[in-house]
């Protein structure tokens, strides 16, 4: 079984956590003036990427916190993992921003 | 209203436990008094009001008091007490992190204790735990929250030998617990005179 590493807990199996989606997806900024389809696509819309992806974990059968993971999709490879209280930069840019549908 | 049965959840293992060889040794803890802590600040301030430090090291636990404080999470802990009923040691615990913005709550009921004691038993818990049990990586203090089998546990070390563990499970996984366990010990456990 694939071992993940909590920035907690240490190495643990991947079945005591849970897959939380695409990180760093950016919340409306004016969330009142957003269009119907804006909100779609915040909540409902994420990136489908080949390859290395910022994506949200929790540990939830251990210390039960949520981090952040680059992970590569294709090898299924966890490049590094990141508490949300880290200083350091995010390790890849923030997701697109709300994608329009009007461009 | 229904009248309250007085058992342990374990009752019925009772036998099937005793009867476990030295090497693979389990017995029910007593019931002690539990609750947990959620206090974001830890420092000089806490550990003066609680009377002892929080461990704030993960996968660590301490001694405190009669009882034990186990790491749970960056804020939160699992405080135990062998004196107190669960009132006192709620009370006095959310008296002392109150203050610092923390809260207290009594978690008695959720989950009772097996000592696991042997040589042979972290051979019995790699069956299901895939954490690094060996002493000189899961020493004395040294804590785990993590699944054995398929149930939700802590994981204590009290031996900086490696065959004297305790593990907290929730009441209504205890039974299924047990189950594993005197499964995974069944090769070390004789079952018949020879
Ligand atoms: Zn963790």
């Amino acid at each position: 079984m694939q071992l993940i590493e909590c920035p907690w807990c240490g190495p643990r199996e991947e079945v005591e956590f849970h897959y939380g989606g695409q990180a760093h997806v950016p919340y409306p900024d004016a969330p009142a003036e957003v269009s119907d389809e804006e909100w779609a696509h915040y909540v409902f819309f994420r990136d489908n990427t080949k390859g290395r992806f910022a994506e949200r974990w929790c540990h939830s059968a251990g210390c039960r916190r949520w981090f952040n993971a680059v992970r590569d999709t294709t090898t299924y490879r966890f490049e590094r993992v990141q508490r949300l209280d880290d200083p350091e930069p995010h390790a890849t840019e923030p997701a697109r921003a709300r994608r329009s549908t009007a461009s | 209203m229904a009248e309250l049965l007085g058992t342990h959840p374990l009752e019925a293992w009772s036998t099937a436990l005793e009867r476990l060889p030295d090497t693979v040794g389990i017995t029910v803890e007593p019931f002690v008094a539990m609750a947990v802590v959620r206090l974001g600040a830890v420092g000089a301030a806490a550990s003066e009001a609680l009377g002892a430090d929080l461990p704030t090291m993960p996968n660590t636990w301490a001694q405190h008091g009669t009882g034990r404080a186990v790491w749970l999470g960056p804020d939160e802990w699992l405080l135990s007490s062998t004196t107190e009923t669960p009132e006192e040691l709620e009370g006095r615990i959310r008296a002392a992190v109150l203050p610092l913005g923390g809260s207290a709550t009594d978690v008695s009921a959720q989950r009772i204790g097996l000592r696991l004691t042997g040589a042979r038993l972290r051979d019995v818990l790699a069956k299901g735990c895939s954490i690094d049990l060996h002493p000189r990586v899961f020493g004395r203090g040294s804590s785990a929250q993590t699944l054995l089998g398929q149930a939700g546990v802590v994981l204590l070390a009290l031996s900086g030998a490696g065959d004297d563990f305790v593990v907290l499970v929730r009441s209504s996984f205890a039974g299924y617990l047990a189950d594993w366990l005197l499964d995974a010990a069944l090769e070390f456990t004789p079952t018949h005179d020879s």
